[in-house]
């Protein structure tokens, strides 16, 4: 055969095409190959669906579900953080999911500084993530444990954001991407709905808390007007759940009452699917990045002002000096 | 099936994605499978850079080969000199950026030229300038990665060094030993025969054992091709083991078009024939043009970020501490301080250790700042 027809066939054009385009798929092959991390953390009192919705939006079991606090059990005097992490595979794509629990949040009488044990722990893991960076000998690829996003739970009353709300999100929406979602909206009608949204959202602007994803980190044109659609309909209006049910010849997810069947993904019911379609098929990465570039190196830059400076230290410990 | 459909079934394979699973039902579909895009619809947003470095005796071909590579012109105004011209020339180090686009890809290239290098009559350390060089661009990322700003820091550093061995002698020269030697450890070199088109088949394959056994008898570490993965195909693993064996790549470059069998090639024009860079049975330039764009520049850059710069760090910082330790005459060094709310006993320890550490750490700086006065 001739040559030329075969490299002609191969679809390179002979003068024109250098070939690099291809630099996507080597970066590609290499992420198929080292799989991803991603860690959740969700916050919200008890009862409000928080693992029952984690548990939706990942298609497997992650999060166990508590049954409340049995009568002899004593709720535990401060929130406590339970992580936990599953790696699920999905179209040759490997992911090690991380849900972080926080249970005893908001369930106390008194609910003063309940978020602190939070702060501490995703500071916790900004400092884990510094040390190894800072180290003289350091992995290839630094375990990552730092929270990518956190959704808060808001309870659908109906009326305002409670205070709880506010003191939490504004804590901590400077140090973690925040979603806030309202749990269980099918105590709400759609009009309900809307209105307790507008409300939420003045009420957030107000106050000057910024939820993800945040005005100020817009990259171009294109992603601000992409993210102002979503900051539109944000807080999403969800409801979990993991029964199935016939509707309309299909197997659906949802709550059967005696007045219909909630189906989960259908969007005229609730806004699970566009949750869930923003927070895995669109934005998932970005969330990383968010918190990588941004909240990591705002924690970063306190610390190397506050101590005076980094220091690398050897982790083979004869070399003992911090330098 | 014959090494040049291989060669092409290799490049084909790399530009499709692989689908390992068979379809999931839409039931069971959560959508991160769209990870992968989502990193790189980002990378394409914000470009690629690459650093090429290219090394070897002047006349050896480098500027037209790079040009042919990267189908460029990057030396349209230069001006050769004579050899009285060169005789008080050091090597220099001329860098020449350019934005290719490609298929919506950007890539913003750098190419770092070696001018002078063993030019002279006296070599010796020729390749100094060039190690400083490298250096330099790895102390710049490691001041800038350990600074407060790391917003945009501009990556400068080397990711693959070409090297041009000459084919009229009978190997490796001493020159082109230490060379290697010089700088193996610390950037990606990739050794190429140059002009080879004035060498028959069978020159070309016993010069390839030679300067392989050299390589290996005198230590040097040239740039590895990774491992297949175990579950690639048989053609796959045929393809990159022949790569490997193929190595050093016999190279042809031009700048010139010709017609060769009805078609506008790049080639040379020779009375006895002609002869076709992009033709495989003449010289291995497809195979090197497709290693270093279309397979291998992402691991080039990985190996650059995870071995070599990594080495030089580990090292620069292992020498700023001993040299620290004996400016202070320090016997007993400090542990690092722990982040959890402390008694007050500890508190008060940790707030002299403090100051111990700021009054360290103004030294550092100090001799941060004297380095880059130097510079």
């Amino acid at each position: 055969t001739d040559i030329f027809s075969v490299l002609k066939g191969g679809g390179s054009t002979l003068l024109g095409y250098i070939g690099i385009d291809t630099i996507i798929e080597q970066m590609r092959k290499k992420t198929m190959k080292t799989g991803f991390e991603f860690n959740i953390m969700v916050v919200g009192h008890s009862g409000l669906g928080k693992s029952t919705l984690v548990n939706t939006l990942f298609k497997s079991q992650v999060s166990r579900k508590s049954a409340g606090w049995a009568r002899d059990e004593k709720i535990p005097k401060t929130v406590e953080i339970k992580s936990v992490s599953h790696v699920i595979e999905e179209g040759g794509v490997k992911m090690k999911l991380t849900v972080v629990d926080t249970p005893g949040f908001g369930d106390q009488i008194n609910n003063d500084n309940c978020w602190e044990p939070i702060s501490k722990y995703i500071n916790e893991q900004f400092e884990k993530f510094l040390k190894e960076e800072v180290n003289i000998t350091r992995k290839k690829r630094i375990p990552d444990t730092r929270v990518h996003c956190c959704i808060y739970f808001i309870s659908p009353t109906g009326h305002t954001l409670r205070q709880l709300d506010m003191e939490f999100m504004k804590r901590l929406s400077h140090s973690v991407n925040i979603i806030p979602v309202i749990a269980k909206a099918d105590t709400m009608t759609i009009e309900e709905r809307q209105e307790f949204k507008q409300r939420v959202r003045k009420e957030l602007e107000m106050s000057g808390i910024e939820f993800y994803p945040q005005k100020e980190f817009d990259d171009d044109m294109e992603d601000k007007s992409d993210n102002d659609k979503i900051r539109e309909t944000m807080p999403f209006a969800v409801v979990g759940s993991d029964k199935e049910y016939q509707v309309n010849n299909k197997r659906v997810l949802g709550r059967k009452t005696a007045w219909g069947i909630v189906e989960v993904e259908n969007p005229n019911h609730c806004e699970f699917a566009q949750l869930r379609d923003f927070l895995i098929r669109s934005h998932l990465q970005d969330l990383k990045e968010v918190t990588h570039n941004i909240h990591y190196e705002t924690y970063r830059a306190k610390r190397l002002n506050d101590n005076g400076g980094l220091h690398p230290i050897s982790t083979n410990g004869t070399h003992d000096s911090n330098l | 099936m014959d090494a040049i459909m291989l060669q092409e079934k290799l490049v084909e394979r790399l530009l499709c994605p692989r689908v390992r699973t068979a379809r999931q039902k839409e039931k069971q579909y959560v959508g991160f499978a769209t990870l992968p895009n989502q990193v790189h619809r980002k990378s394409v947003k914000k470009g690629f850079d690459f650093t090429l470095m290219v090394a070897g005796e002047s006349g050896m071909g480098k500027s037209t080969l790079v040009n042919s590579l990267f189908l460029t012109d990057l030396y349209k105004d230069r001006k050769l000199l004579n050899a009285e011209e060169r005789i008080n020339q050091t090597v220099e180090i001329i860098k020449h950026t350019v934005d290719i686009e490609e298929k919506g890809v950007k890539l913003k290239l750098t190419i770092v030229d070696t001018p002078g290098f063993g030019d002279a009559v006296n070599n010796n350390e020729c390749w100094k300038p060039i190690t400083d060089y490298i250096d330099q661009q790895f102390e710049q990322y490691f001041r800038d990665e350990s600074g407060l700003n790391r917003k945009n820091i501009q990556d400068n550093r080397v990711h693959c060094c070409l090297y041009f061995i000459p084919p009229f002698g009978h190997g490796l020269r001493p020159v082109d030993v230490e060379f290697m030697k010089a700088l193996h450890e610390k950037v990606n070199i990739i050794p190429l025969i140059a002009k080879a088109d004035c060498l028959t088949p069978n020159e070309i394959k016993k010069l390839k054992d030679r300067i392989r056994e050299e390589i290996d008898k005198f230590g040097i570490k040239v740039y590895q091709f990774p491992e297949c993965d175990s579950d690639e195909d048989e053609e796959f693993k045929q393809l990159d083991k022949e790569l490997k064996e193929c190595t050093p790549f016999a190279v042809i470059g031009s700048n010139t078009v010709v017609e060769a069998r009805g078609q506008r090639v790049r080639g040379r024009l020779y009375p006895w024939g002609i002869v076709e860079v992009e033709n495989q049975s003449h010289c291995d330039f497809v195979k090197l043009r497709n290693m270093l764009i279309r397979s291998h520049m992402h691991d080039l850059k990985d190996v650059t970020c995870d071995v070599h710069y990594e080495n030089y760090r580990a090292q620069c910082i292992q020498e700023m501490t001993s040299k620290l330790a004996q400016d202070n005459r320090m016997e007993s060094p400090i542990p690092i301080l722990p982040l959890s709310t402390p008694d007050v006993d500890t508190e008060k320890l940790i707030k002299m250790k403090d100051e111990e550490l700021k009054r360290m750490q103004e030294m550092l700086n100090k001799m941060q700042q004297q380095m880059h006065d130097k510079d």
